[in-house]
């Protein structure tokens, strides 16, 4: 480390990484790790097992589930691009009876807490989602995946309009046992993102999850053609962090207190405690997996090291950390402004 | 069960077009089959390609001075193929493996023929002697657009009974191309069972001249890939289940190895109508 970290004020040493604890809660998920995958990223935790042990993150986020089997877009669905990388998988998957007879149960016996990310094309698609999961032990919580076109409203996405971003969580709320928080997944893609997580929040989310990907293009020059055969994907990786990090940021600052699972490029410990920092209350590495199977364990130990070196000794106290720095800046400025007021009482 | 390994670089060394590394793999190297792939993170810690690269694993050693190690083929293509070229003795690599589904092998000592396409025959070494090791007849063609982009023709030589060799350009054995000679191979040697490794338009035709001749094949895949190890759904291709369904499989894990008459070879790149879950047509119902 070249530059000198400040620790807060209150701490007297460095921790050691291991004092440090690093439990969190997330809209009342108590969880032991604040590490998590990220939905699909993670497919539905068995692959990664065999990299790492799975029970000791915060909790595997599965891939977006629909009600039906879904066979995806055309491939090429993948492009690499600086520091990161365009998708268009196009929610894959088995359908909801079948990931909950293999993947869920499989979670379930492994004794790995699930976060179950559930997509539709429509209002009523998450409804019946919401309902059948509703009979399923073990779900910590759910993550409503509202970056999907809506198939009656044209195909504009969800996310990207307040009415029906509310519609969807409102239906999933009053479908969903009250014990079960359920987390609205943002998509960057907004001119306002506050406004859309206010309006999920009012209807009912518990929590936020803070960014889907950004909508990208990349054009192949030897074939002269759109590189993705759905023509444009979502980007992700470090190269979307400093959006990613920004959305956290501006997020907590309208909603002091809704609780927030950030992600977007986390690749280190360092990542992740920006993430805490702007005001996440747990994080999610997706992409970098890609790169390291193993990227959430390590991430895991690389940012209690981080914490233990900043003088942290519980994460919990890291949340929201820089939000205080013009208070903390003023602080240190107040006694000499005290000489100054000081100098003036005498003339 | 795959694993992630700190490996280090024992030597590189040129073949024709193409870099021979060898790589040190701990316990790869005894758990490695023929078939299986190698995925390789690019440029370090701090690079900006993610994604990692993946490679048919060529030959392992399972204990050498280096301890166990396994040999890739590299064709520098782009940028991380390019970087991977350009690494030397000691250098560091993070790699996982052994990735995929291997070869799977006759109980009974049948007549093979194994066919490759360009650097598409790193894997068919290691499985000619796994096939001679249980008695069964190998016969090889391999073929390139031209001579120097052949791989491992004095090792085939040594292993196979017959060695066929193709190029495009005619500048070694025969003018044209391996499915221009299989076909003679095939009768000459009653072939039991084809398995074949190269660019998907060769596997597209081997498949169809095998079930032509009502030949069991094997073909294994190259299908763009973002992790290998099965969590992305980048990587997959239509192919035909057991149950007769089609279905949008992933190649990195339930391939790369395909019978090749499950392959729906003309519809790679699409997601045929008749697949589990494929879009409804316009105007239909799902
Ligand atoms: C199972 C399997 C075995 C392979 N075995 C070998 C081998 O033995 N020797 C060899 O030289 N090459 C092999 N390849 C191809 C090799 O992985 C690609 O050439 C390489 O990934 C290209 O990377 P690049 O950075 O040079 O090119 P870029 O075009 O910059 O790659 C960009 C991205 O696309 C992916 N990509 C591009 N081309 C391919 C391709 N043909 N196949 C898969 N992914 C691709 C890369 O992984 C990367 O993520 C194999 C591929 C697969 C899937
Ligand atoms: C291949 C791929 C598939 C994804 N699939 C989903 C999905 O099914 N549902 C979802 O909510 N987000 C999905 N995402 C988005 C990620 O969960 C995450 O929000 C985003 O990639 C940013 O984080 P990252 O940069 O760490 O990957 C996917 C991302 C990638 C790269
Ligand atoms: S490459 Fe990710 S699932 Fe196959």
């Amino acid at each position: 480390m070249t530059r000198a970290v400040v620790r807060p004020a209150e701490a007297l040493r460095p921790q050691t990484h291991d004092e440090v604890d690093m439990s969190t809660s997330l809209a009342g998920l108590d969880l032991p790790s604040p590490i998590l995958t990220a939905s699909g990223c993670a497919a539905a935790g068995k692959e990664l097992d065999q990299f790492f042990d799975i029970t000791e993150i915060g909790a595997v986020v599965t891939k977006s589930i629909m009600p039906e089997p879904r066979s995806g877009r055309a491939t090429p669905r993948m492009a690499e691009t600086p520091s990161g990388m365009l998708n268009s998988i196009g929610l894959q998957g088995p359908g909801i009876a079948s990931f909950i007879e293999r993947d869920l149960a499989w979670l379930r016996q492994r004794g790995a807490r699930a976060v179950v990310s559930i997509a539709g094309d429509t209002v009523d698609d998450y409804a019946r989602l919401a309902k059948t999961l509703r009979m399923q032990e073990g779900i910590s919580a759910i993550e409503v995946n509202i970056s999907c076109p809506n198939v009656e409203d044209r195909g504009k996405v969800f996310a990207c309009d307040a009415g029906s971003s509310s519609a969807v969580i409102q239906a999933v709320r009053r479908n969903t046992d009250s014990r079960v928080p359920i987390l609205a997944k943002l998509s960057p893609d907004v001119t306002d993102i506050t406004t859309i997580a206010l309006a999920c929040v009012r209807a009912g989310a518990d929590g936020l999850s803070v960014i889907n990907t950004l909508l990208g293009m990349v054009i192949d020059t030897d074939r002269l053609r759109p590189a993705l055969a759905g023509v444009t994907g979502g980007l992700s990786g470090p190269a979307i962090r400093p959006v990613a990090v920004r959305c956290v940021w501006q997020i907590r600052q309208a909603l002091p207190d809704v609780p927030i699972l950030g992600m977007g490029g986390v690749r280190t410990g360092l990542d992740a405690l920006q993430f805490l920092l702007a005001g996440a209350n747990a994080v999610s590495v997706g992409t970098m997996v890609f790169n390291d199977p193993s990227a959430p364990l390590r991430v895991h130990r690389e940012l209690q090291t981080a914490l233990a070196e900043r003088g942290f000794t519980r994460l919990v106290d890291a949340i929201s950390y820089a939000h205080g720095y013009l208070d903390r800046d003023q602080q240190t400025l107040d006694p000499i402004d005290e000489d100054v007021d000081a100098v003036a009482d005498e003339q | 069960m795959p694993m992630q390994y700190r490996s280090e670089v024992v030597s590189s060394r040129r073949a024709g077009q193409y870099h021979v590394l060898t790589l040190t793999a701990g316990s790869i190297s005894e758990t490695t089959k023929p078939g299986h792939f190698l995925g390789v993170a690019i440029g370090g810690d701090e690079s900006g390609l993610l994604l990692r690269r993946a490679f048919s694993i060529h030959g392992v050693q399972e204990r050498g001075v280096f301890g166990g190690t396994v040999d890739i083929v590299v064709a520098a293509h782009g940028p991380g193929t390019r970087w991977l070229v350009g690494r030397h003795r000691a250098d560091p690599l993070d790699i996982i493996g052994p990735l995929g589904r291997p070869f799977s092998l006759p109980r009974d000592p049948v007549s093979c023929a194994l066919v490759g396409g360009g650097y598409g025959s790193a894997p068919l070494f290691m499985l000619a002697e796994h096939l001679r090791a249980r008695g069964c007849r190998v016969d090889m063609v391999l073929g390139a657009s031209t001579e120097e982009k052949l791989f491992g023709v004095l090792e085939a030589k040594r292993m196979a009974s017959t060695v066929t060799i193709t190029t495009d350009d005619g500048t070694l054995g025969e003018t044209g191309r391996v499915t221009d000679a299989l076909g003679k191979v095939m009768d000459d040697h009653d072939t039991d069972v084809v398995y074949a490794c190269g660019p998907m338009p060769m596997l597209a035709a081997v498949a169809d001249m095998a079930s032509d001749r009502g030949v069991y094949s094997q073909c294994a895949v190259e299908e763009s890939m973002a992790c290998g190890v099965g969590v992305c759904m980048t990587c997959v291709l239509p192919v035909i289940g057991d149950d007769g369904v089609t279905r949008m499989v992933r190649s990195c894990v339930e391939g790369p190895v395909f019978r090749g008459d499950r392959v729906r070879w003309s519809d790679v790149g699409t997601i045929p109508p008749d697949t589990l879950g494929a879009p409804a047509v316009e105007g239909g119902t799902r």
